[in-house]
Order: C-alpha cells, then structure tokens, then sequence
C-alpha cells in the first residue's frame, strides 16, 4: 500500500526574515536580503566581504543557555523547527513514529574555530564540553530531533550544498518505507567566517561585487561574478497522508518524489553537460509519477556562477525537453544567497508556496540577461502560475559532484 | 565568605545552566535537585577557577555533590 507523504507545517530564517510569512513576503517583493559584513578585523585582502545574514539574530529568540549550547547552525535550525512544528499544530503522537533528519553542510565551523582561539588565548583546559556537539554535522538534527522528542530515528545526509534536498528526500523515504508517520526535516547553515570566506573565495566560487551587495548574487545575469553566502535554516514536517487528515491537519503541498545522482566528473565543478543534473530531474518526475508537462514552476539552483546557471540551464531543457518552455524558473538565490545545507530546505519551502499561491516568485538582479540561458525566468516580477493540479521541480546541486531534484505537487 | 561564594557561585550556575540564582542554596544537589548535568559541571568548575584561582581537579569533582560541597572546597583551597 503506497505512503504518501505530505507537507503539514513549514518554518524558516533566512536573510529575508525571521519566519516563513516575513521571508516569503519579501520574495515576493523581489528584495535582496544581502549586506557587508560588520566585522571590524577585517584582513585587507579578503576577497568577498559580503553575505546574506540571517535578519533576526538567533541570539535575540533563544535564551543564553540555549546559545551556549548550541552552535548558530543549531541555533537556527532550532527555531526554523519550533516554527514549523507549531505550525502543524505540534502534534501529539508516538515518538517511536516520529524522525528527524536535518542536513547541514558544513557542520559548526564557526564554533571549531572559536574553540582554537579559545586554546591560544586560554589554553586547552578552557574549551567548551559542548564544543564537540557544536561541531558535529548531525549536530543540528539532533538538537532538533531532542526538541520534539523523535526516536524512529534521527539523520543527517551531507552533499555540500545538496544537503537540504537531501534531507527532505531521506525523510521522505523514511514515511514511504514505513519507519515514521511524521519527520522534522529540511537544512541549516552558519559558517560566515573568514576561514569559510577565505576557502570559497579562494576556489573563485564567490561573487566579490562587496560595493554594491543588494545586487551580487544575480544568477542568470550576463556579468555573474559567483555565489553570495548566506546563513539560515528551513524546516518542513512531511507527514504520511492518511496519519495527517486523521488528525486533522492543514496540507500545504504534496511531497511528489525526488532524484539522487552523481556527476562523476569533478570534486567542484559541474559537469558541462548537466548529464547528472538532468537525471535527477527526470527521476524525480518519475518518483512523483508525473509527466514531464506538470512542471510548471522550476525553482533552481542558480547560484550566479557562470558555469552552474549555464549547466543547470541545459539539464534542465534535456530533462523536460520542450515542456521547459512552459515553465517559469526562479533563482531565489538572487534574494537570499546561498544558504549551502540550508538552500535546498529554504528552495523547497518556497517551491510549496509557490504552489499554494499560485505565483513564481521573481529573480531581481538580472541587468543583462545572459543570452546562453535559454528559459523562462521571473526576470521582471513575480509571475503566475496555473490553476488546477500543478507541480514544481526543486534542484539542488553540491560540491562533490552530488545532484538532487525534488518535485512537489499542489493540493 | 562563604556567602561571598555562595553568591558567586549562584550567578555561574545561573550563567551555565539557566538556574535562577535563588534557587542555588548549599542543600541543593547539582545534578538531582538544579539539573546541571556533567558537560555543564564542566563549565562551572572552568568558571570557579578562573573566578578564584583555585583548581579543582576531576578527582574532587566527583565529591562535590551540592552546592555547599562546592562552597566549602573552595573556601577551604582558595
């Protein structure tokens, strides 16, 4: 007997804003939550000195124990989870039948590197006990997955900046299967850093436009200088359906299916072709069991590095052929930056609602559109989207080679 | 003295582990009745000796088991 699985509660922080309703709002209003970084010690040579920062300081909601304990990518993924939680009405159910599986991508970089200073400036004999569990990558799905209590098991995939994706798609698997009728799931990352910063600009991956942040991240702009990062989370609780209207809850969307592949061509960069891209895509229409013509909104990876957008772009067209013409794409990452782990989560949140109000959110910061990309993208604002049963494509792509697709559908 | 500790001590528990500082009395047992568990022990006693200087190793901490075991061995070695 098929599972299905549906989406029942969303919450997120992001540099939009400090919840879904105000990060949405200002997607929709097409403005870029992107700043210079405060830091006063700032090495003269840094190369990108500009980030998406989350718009309420996880500081201000949390008390000073929970800061204490945990690192700002738990921090975050922790109230992205109370959000989303209470936005499914917290449900009260067996444990035993409920998960979590929250990715980050990096881990707490930020707290491994305070550890050091903390040994050069004290001694090892000062570092926090909680330093490990700062750091490890599961960390954040288990502060989350302690938070509501989850014993059908607690996970943490990690593919770079697939991560997110990869959760959701992990969860999934685990209500399909049998494992869990509920699972807190989705991405989180705070790693802005000046060894992070330092380490991507070094790879030539970030945009360095510091002068002028609001418009650095423009994927699909002809003079696309690389990826803006950002720090935030996004939690969705995916629900198996019959469990889900016994209990009465509010349905979002639809979770349809997803693709999992690998390129098998570089530790960086993406293939040129997008073979691996393109399959991910088609085998997540697939999964959801849909024809290629239900895709009508596409939110992308699009990072705004020229090689990504451009490989994405004709997997993308492999993929749905010429049903890619009939769908509008939007590279929210214009707004929001680069979440990492947390993007794909943050994506798929913004996909359901894309959905549920019938509107592509816009992709501002395109001045020149680069002629090579060759779809329908929400250039000039937010576009609608037909009635009727509709569904949406969410790629996620890491360092690693790693490709993830996932597809939603309407209610 | 004592109380000087007492009072100290109360604002790192608060600091630590989120205990109002009215409740960090000597009777009160650290893990049963203030629910410090052992990574946060950790972090009072780095507090406690930096605050007074004294050491506190691993083999003493296993003895300090309320507040006011902890106050006595640090008025006692300060």
């Amino acid at each position: 007997m098929t599972r299905n699985v549906v989406v029942t509660g969303i919450g997120m922080t992001t540099p939009l804003g400090g919840d879904v309703a105000s990060t949405w709002a200002q997607a929709l209003a097409g403005q870029p939550g992107i700043s210079q970084i405060p830091w006063p010690d700032w090495h003269p040579d840094q190369p990108a000195k500009i980030a998406g920062l989350m718009k309420v300081d996880p500081e201000e909601i949390l008390t000073r124990v929970e800061v204490r304990r945990m690192d700002r990518s738990e921090q975050c993924a922790l109230i992205a989870a109370r959000e989303a939680w209470a936005d499914a009405g917290s449900p009260e159910m067996d444990p035993v039948r409920l998960g979590a599986v929250v990715a980050s991508g990096i881990g707490g970089v930020n707290s491994l590197i305070s550890a050091y200073e903390t040994i050069k400036e004290k001694g090892p004999l000062r570092v926090s006990p909680h330093m490990v569990t700062m750091i490890m990558p599961n960390g954040p799905a288990a502060m989350v997955g302690l938070e509501v209590g989850a014993r059908a098991g607690v996970h943490t995939p990690v593919s770079a900046c697939a991560s997110g994706a990869e959760a959701i798609s992990y969860a999934a698997r685990m209500i399909q299967s049998g494992r869990a009728d509920v699972v807190v799931t989705g991405g989180t990352e705070a790693c802005i850093n000046s060894v992070t910063m330092a380490g991507f600009a070094a790879m030539r991956a970030l945009s360095t436009r510091n002068e002028d942040p609001n418009t650095a991240s423009r994927p699909y702009d002809l003079d696309r200088d690389g990826f803006v990062m950002a720090e935030g989370a996004g939690i969705l609780i995916l629900e198996e359906e019959e469990f889900a209207r016994a209990r009465g809850a509010r349905i979002y969307g639809r979770y349809g299916g997803a693709g999992l592949t690998s390129d098998g061509h570089h530790i960086a960069q993406p293939d040129p072709e997008g073979t691996g891209a393109a399959r991910a895509m088609r085998e997540a229409i697939e999964d959801a069991g849909l024809d290629l013509s239900s895709i009508v909104h596409v939110n992308a990876h699009a990072t705004s590095t020229a090689l990504g957008d451009y490989a994405e772009s004709i997997a993308l067209r492999a993929a749905l052929g010429s049903h890619i013409d009939q769908a509008i794409v939007s590279a929210t990452k214009a707004m929001t930056g680069h979440l990492l782990g947390g993007a794909g989560a943050v994506e798929s949140i913004f996909s359901i609602l894309a959905l549920r109000d019938r509107i592509a959110p816009p992709t501002p910061n395109i001045f020149n559109f680069d002629p090579a990309i060759q779809l329908n993208v929400t250039a000039n604002g937010p576009v609608a989207l037909p009635a009727g049963d509709i569904a949406a494509l969410n790629n996620s792509f890491g360092f690693g080679g790693h490709d993830v697709a996932l597809v939603f559908t309407s209610v | 003295m004592s109380e000087d500790i007492l009072a100290g001590l109360a604002a790192i528990v608060n600091e630590v582990a989120g205990v109002p500082v009215e409740d960090v009395q000597s009777d009160k047992s650290f893990v049963d009745d203030l629910d410090v568990d052992s990574l946060s022990m950790v972090e009072v006693v780095m507090a406690c000796e930096d605050k007074w200087g004294v050491k506190i190793p691993d083999s003493e901490v296993k003895n300090l088991k309320t507040v006011g075991d902890a106050v006595t061995y640090i008025s006692a070695n300060v």
